[in-house]
């Protein structure tokens, strides 16, 4: 069982989605956040007077899947999520030591 | 038209015009009867007309609205989240506290004779202020609505100040210093401009004659300055110019834009203190005037910046109507094109170079909009204030038993000069002194924490966005 977190650019939410989707994977949590890497911020100018923008907005998915899934959903992120431009984002695969279902009380791959 | 119809406005007519005809020759008496009458009418002194009072009343209620929603829009929109809700009370709380003012005592210390730089006191608690115009003002409309017009602007006045202060000044300092720049700098400059033997009322026995239609002087440059003097005394906001601090709604800015443009029609068409042909061409210029400053503004910005902003346009307009308001009701509509357009190109340089060079932190740029504008417009009216437009610069202004010309030329702009060096002299000195004591007893700035979490909440226990 590992986590997968993937910060991608907004608008290849729906792909990435979609691609994840597409390997029968059931669910994911999404968080909208800010940060820079490479690609640095942009500028915004307002009378007149330039601000440079540090962050950019990205999304956030984390997924707990079995083993047996990673390495198709790694591969299905960073295919649906690529521009080849710089910004893309990143993904991080970590693992985890125990998962529960709420509802039922079913533990460890079965709970995910 | 069915035939039944027709023959039903036919007799509808017929019956109108007979009771028509009847009632009007009843009224007709005979000729020395009338004459009478009208001789009556000429030597009960000046009557009200219901045409200017309308007229008037509507500006009044016009100049209110450029404080709110207007500025409160404009200036509300243009700090961060956290600071809304105070920069909003800055203008809403000046509607309560400068309207009492004014009854109290602050129509007369402005309208009541007195020295060339103060009123009196005879207007105490608008004693005497009633329904028969003041003919020094205002002839043909109450005094009261004169009153009331002039008390719109001295609610705004001070509401531009707020935009230099915005996001780090302690609400009990702020209320303090607005009772007494008004009382100190507003007042004395009102009585100085418009008020009947002030010192620089051209047609009202002044000394010297500074044309200023709207409030140049009085409503913009003072507050510019004052407030360039409130930036540098109060300091910058913790973390300017390092860390970003853009406008947190330009939207709320624009709405506000589009406020203050149809406000300001009552403002400076109202001046016209009537609803004649002064009134049309101060609305004309008032007019002409935002348009070419939002194109001198946005313009310029996109020559130089690659982008035309939005808020550049708005703030372009408000930097034309800034520049015009001395000069509208003096000039024509051709000048009133060219000091717009001067406006917004004069007033983006301010803001955008002039403040990056000398650094103090003029939030929402109070001085580089008003004050630099309407010293731009003093300066072109003094060079094309024309006597076709308003031809009583040519014949009203007396020196010794001489009619003196006011119209464009080397000796109107010395006046006018001089009339922009005397208001910015007494606003930055007695906005220096206001703060200084302010800063020694109840302190001028919220703490270094208040500040970070926001005004709204420290100051006002309030947020603006709760969801």
């Amino acid at each position: 069982m590992k986590k997968i977190e993937a910060i991608v650019k907004p608008f290849k939410l729906q792909e990435v989605k979609e691609a994840l989707n597409e390997l029968g994977i059931q669910g994911m949590t999404v968080i909208e956040v800010k940060g820079f890497g490479r690609q640095k911020g942009h500028t915004e100018i307002y009378r007149g007077n330039e601000y440079t923008i540090d962050f950019m907005p990205k999304v956030k998915i984390e997924m707990v899947l079995p083993d047996s899934q990673i390495d198709a959903a790694v591969e299905a992120i960073v295919k649906a999520g690529k521009t080849g431009k710089i910004g893309d984002g990143k993904v991080f695969v970590t693992p985890v030591s125990d998962a529960i279902r709420i509802r039922t009380g079913e533990r460890g791959d079965e709970a995910v | 038209m069915q035939p039944m119809n027709r023959l039903a406005a036919v007799l509808f007519a017929l019956v109108f015009s007979f009771f028509f005809a009847s009632s009007h020759a009843a009224t007709i008496s005979p000729l020395e009867e009338r004459l009478a009458k009208l001789e009556q009418a000429a030597s009960a002194g000046p009557s009200i007309s219901s045409g200017d009072n309308a007229w008037m009343l509507a500006s009044s209620a016009l100049v209110l609205m450029m404080t709110a929603p207007g500025l409160i829009l404009f200036y509300g929109g243009l700090v961060r989240r956290k600071n809304v809700l105070a920069t909003m009370m800055h203008s809403l709380v000046l509607m309560a506290v400068m309207s009492v003012l004014w009854v109290v005592y602050g129509y007369s210390m402005a309208f009541s004779e007195g020295s060339p730089f103060f009123g009196g006191l005879s207007y105490f608690f608008l004693k005497g202020v009633g329904t028969t115009p003041n003919s020094d003002y205002a002839a043909t409309i109450p005094h009261q609505t004169f009153m009331l017009f002039q008390m719109m602007f001295v609610i705004i006045t001070p509401a531009l100040i707020s935009g230099a202060v915005a996001e780090r000044m302690k609400f009990s300092a702020y209320l303090l210093f607005m009772i007494l720049w008004v009382t100190i700098v507003y007042l004395p400059l009102a009585h100085m401009v418009w008020g009947k033997g002030g010192l620089f009322n051209w047609a009202l026995g002044g000394k010297i004659p500074v044309l200023d239609f709207a409030g140049g002087t009085v409503v913009h440059i003072s507050s510019g300055v004052s407030a360039l003097v409130c930036a540098i005394v109060l300091g910058r906001r913790t973390g300017y110019p390092q860390e970003p601090m853009m406008p947190h709604n330009v939207v709320y800015s624009l709405i506000g834009t589009g406020l203050l443009w149809v406000g300001w029609f009552g403002f400076n068409a109202g001046s016209a203190l009537g609803a004649g042909e002064l009134a049309v061409s101060a609305f004309a210029a008032t007019h002409f005037s935002a348009a070419a400053g939002a194109l001198g503004w946005m313009g310029l910005e996109w020559l130089l910046k690659r982008r035309p902003s939005v808020l550049g346009a708005a703030s372009g307009m408000v930097a034309g109507l800034a520049t015009i308001t001395p000069a509208s009701g003096f000039v024509t509509i051709p000048s009133a094109l060219l000091i717009g357009l001067c406006g917004g190109i004069v007033c983006y340089l301010a803001v955008a170079h002039l403040k990056a060079k000398f650094g103090y932190d003029d939030s929402l740029d109070v001085f580089g909009v008003h004050g630099v504008g309407s010293t731009v417009g003093m300066i072109l009216l003094g060079l094309l204030a024309s006597p076709s437009v308003n031809p009583l610069i040519v014949n009203t202004f007396k020196r010794g038993d001489q009619v003196v010309s006011l119209a464009g030329s080397g000796g109107q702009l010395l006046n006018q000069l001089i009339g922009i060096a005397l208001t910015a002299a007494l606003s930055a000195i007695a906005t220096f002194l206001i703060l200084a004591v302010l800063k020694a007893t109840v302190g001028l700035r919220v703490t270094d924490e208040e500040e970070f979490v926001g005004l709204d909440l420290t100051q006002h226990g309030e947020r603006a966005y709760n969801d």
